[in-house]
């Protein structure tokens, strides 16, 4: 083991009631001289108030255009163990069930050739295997990949991938989120490995709008699971919700954004017609209300973070679609969606940047998708619109 | 290497179905409904009878293989090997009968891990790599989440409650690695100053036209007597998106970078449609280790909630409900220019009405 290192700052981290991210480096620390150098080197950037590493390299296995991120310490000298200290990416199995076997599998692998430091997991849902030098990378994905294990995405590729718990343990889950999922994943192997999209793309898949996985705000393409039909209701178990000391006029019919559950005080009854499936009285009342029969899912686009042009929300781009294998209609749609992207999307463009330079109609009469007054929250307020040659009269 | 396996490609990941424990695999999209116990333990029951108790823990996210080990062998011994992680780095020991919860929670607390997270209250931070490994980090997050978590930790094991959840989010810079941009109470790292021009390896290093392109102001154009490019001071609103694709621009700056704070995001459709996060405090320095002045300001934001806000309402609800003015007024935050939007969809935010509170 190399140098001990004083971290005054860092081991102030460690007292607390809330588990230390310090002392599990610490923990790595004992036996890799990697982790050993990081806690080192962040030392620094908490005396200094500035990060130490440096842009990425392109870096990866071959084969590969993606699934590792090259990282370099610009103080190697100092901290020769993270000279190189590239992430790799493990594509997660759907719904991050594991068994204690699986995972050991992946510690013993990483023990051998990296920093004993993960993150469980990173905010796109990839294991994340953090630190390790750019000759192991080879040795990693051949120990990963003989034992099923293969890598997520990076770079201008579809990105992995990624879904809430859904039916595997979800009353709620309208859709089969775990299933279409890996689906998804299998189907673009190709496209998650090797990067030649304008820029990331992310799939979010969502079981209910309670949207536990995030996918309407940091989803490229976003799958919700919603119903059609009315909610099922237990009128016994809402009685029940009523003498356990719940208000329900105040907390469900009130509560309601779109008024249309009738309270009398002693029975429930909703105005299907006009509800707009928020979710609330189902997720306050779970056992005395259920969604309606027809699943499916609605499929938005668009959503991202602030770089470039400001942070987009994911709109509605298919107001219902049966999201059932072989999922032949919702691949069709993807296939469409980036084929436009591919011809128009400049470097380093999302989906929803594209849409708003050229307009959500082009998208629209591109792709060929259906018109639903679903799709917007108002129609346009200015008189510019445009017309096409069969509309003129001649 | 020859010692080395056989590499395989295009697999994708192993199927989630083997890894799925008996009383999940059996009772799979047949859940009926579920109640949350207490903030550490729910139970899913199924059409077929079946119930599953999950008991949550918290994890700090960055852990090492030996934490992944301690999670294994409690799986082991009280949940015949099975576990999951959440979408907020929690993790969830499952089993199939109630009488097992009790012993599964006293071998977790036994353990040292923090048993919480479920309900009104605050679930574990979704956060990013920060100095610990991303070289446009304008803070930590790993730092900033722990010293908000020690604050606030009895939200999170159930001690206190809130009117409902309360979602917290870092970012250490504005690329927002992590749904920060639609968290009831957010902080993103910023920077002050515009990036640095190394003009002698510009020209080695960077592709000028990509950098050029990159800023979303138009504030980077050619220089072409230095091969290199030039800056208009003026519009440059410090993203560092130039530096993300030329490394010769960096724009760290230790005593000028420090963090913002956004509320009143969300995500779920719950009541209202889902809303982005906005600016409460445009920065505060970077303090490390535990940030006092970032936690301080957390922590009136959820005050102010706490008392103000009806039952059910998340934080954006109720800014909503009570205006921006009056959030300012609660808070005690000073309201800056900095507050007013000049950016892609600024106008939607000025106030066309003559209707505002006192």
């Amino acid at each position: 083991m190399g140098k001990k290192y004083d971290t005054p700052l860092l081991d102030d981290l460690e007292s607390g009631v809330f588990p230390s991210f310090v002392t599990e480096m610490k923990r790595a620390a004992e036996q890799s001289e990697y982790a050993n150098d990081l806690l080192g080197q962040l030392e620094l950037s908490f005396k200094e108030n500035l990060t130490h590493w440096k842009h990425g390299g392109i870096v990866g296995v071959r084969g590969y255009g993606g699934g590792v991120i090259g990282r370099y310490s610009d103080i190697p000298d100092q901290f020769p163990g993270i000279a190189h200290f590239h992430t790799v990416r493990v594509n997660q199995p759907s719904g991050w069930f594991y068994t204690a076997d699986a995972l050991r599998e992946i510690c013993d692998i990483w023990d051998k050739y990296g920093s004993r430091l993960t993150n469980m997991h990173g905010s796109t849902g990839d294991i994340i295997l953090l630190g390790t030098k750019t000759e192991n990378l080879e040795p990693i994905f051949a120990e990963l990949s003989s034992r099923g294990w293969d890598l997520g995405g990076s770079g201008s590729a579809m990105r992995t991938p990624n879904c809430c718990v859904g039916q595997a343990r979800c009353e709620w889950a309208n859709i089969d989120t775990m299933a279409i999922t890996n689906e998804i994943t299998q189907h673009y192997q190709d496209e998650m490995h090797r990067p030649a999209f304008p820029y990331k793309f992310k799939f979010k898949i969502a079981g209910c709008a309670v949207d536990c996985i995030a996918s309407i705000a940091r989803a490229d393409m976003s799958v919700i699971g919603t119903w059609k039909g009315d909610i099922q209701i237990d009128a016994a178990e809402v009685t029940n919700y009523a003498k356990g000391g719940m208000d329900i006029a105040e907390e469900i019919a009130g509560l309601c954004p779109t008024g249309c559950i009738t309270w009398d005080g002693s029975s429930l009854t909703i105005d299907n017609s006009n509800c707009s499936r928020c979710m609330h009285c189902i997720a306050k009342m779970p056992k005395a209300l259920r969604p309606g029969k027809e699943k499916g899912a609605t499929i938005l686009l668009g959503s991202k973070a602030p770089i470039v042009t400001g942070a987009l929300l994911s709109w509605v781009i298919v107001p219902f679609i049966k999201m059932e294998p072989p999922y032949d209609e919702f691949f069709d749609l993807v296939d469409r969606v980036w084929e436009w992207w591919d011809d128009h999307g400049k470097n380093r463009e999302r989906i929803g940047e594209l849409i708003e330079r050229l307009g959500f109609p082009a998208f629209i009469k591109a792709t060929e998708l259906d018109l639903h007054p679903q799709m917007i929250k108002e129609p346009r307020r200015d008189p510019f619109f445009f017309w096409s040659e069969e509309d003129i009269i001649k | 290497m020859s010692d080395l396996p056989e590499r395989q490609t295009d697999i994708g990941p192993p199927h989630y179905e083997q890894f799925l424990p008996p009383v999940i695999k059996n009772n799979y999209g047949k859940w009926k409904y579920h109640e949350e116990i207490d903030a550490g333990h729910m139970v899913h029951v199924s059409e077929t009878g079946d119930k599953v108790h999950t008991v949550r823990v918290a994890s700090p996210r960055l852990i090492s293989t030996d934490f992944i080990r301690d999670l294994c062998n409690i799986a082991e011994k009280y949940c015949d090997g099975h576990l999951r992680f959440t979408t907020r780095n929690n993790v969830e020991f499952m089993v199939d009968d109630e009488s097992k919860v009790a012993p599964l929670v006293k071998g977790l607390k036994d353990s040292g891990f923090l048993v919480g997270g479920i309900g009104p209250g605050i679930s574990n931070v979704v956060h990013t790599q920060g100095w610990v490994h991303c070289h446009s980090a304008a803070t930590d997050a790993s730092g900033l989440t722990k010293a908000l978590m020690d604050e606030f930790h009895e939200y999170f094991t159930g001690a206190k409650t809130l009117p409902n959840r309360v979602r917290l989010a870092v970012a250490c810079c504005v690329n927002m690695c992590g749904a920060v941009h639609c968290s009831d109470i957010a902080l993103v790292g910023v920077h002050k100053t515009p990036p640095r021009i190394d003009h002698d390896n510009i020209k080695n290093f960077c592709e000028v036209p990509s950098t050029i392109g990159s800023c979303p102001t138009t504030a980077i154009s050619p220089d072409p007597a230095k091969k290199s490019v030039k800056i208009k001071l003026e519009k440059c609103m410090y993203c560092g998106n130039c530096y993300s694709v030329c490394p010769s621009m960096p724009i760290a700056d230790a005593k000028n970078d420090g963090v913002a704070v956004v509320v009143g995001g969300k995500v779920a459709n719950l009541r209202k449609p889902p809303k982005f996060s906005k600016l409460a405090v445009p920065w505060l320095p970077n303090n490390a280790p535990r940030w006092p002045e970032v936690v301080q300001a957390v922590k009136t934001v959820l005050e102010a909630y706490e008392a103000g806000a009806k039952k059910h309402e998340r934080v954006g609800e109720w800014v909503d409900r009570i205006g921006w003015e009056k959030f300012f007024e609660v808070t005690g935050f000073e309201f800056m220019i900095q507050h007013v939007d000049d950016f892609t969809f600024a106008r939607e935010t000025w106030r066309t009405a003559a209707t505002f509170k006192w």
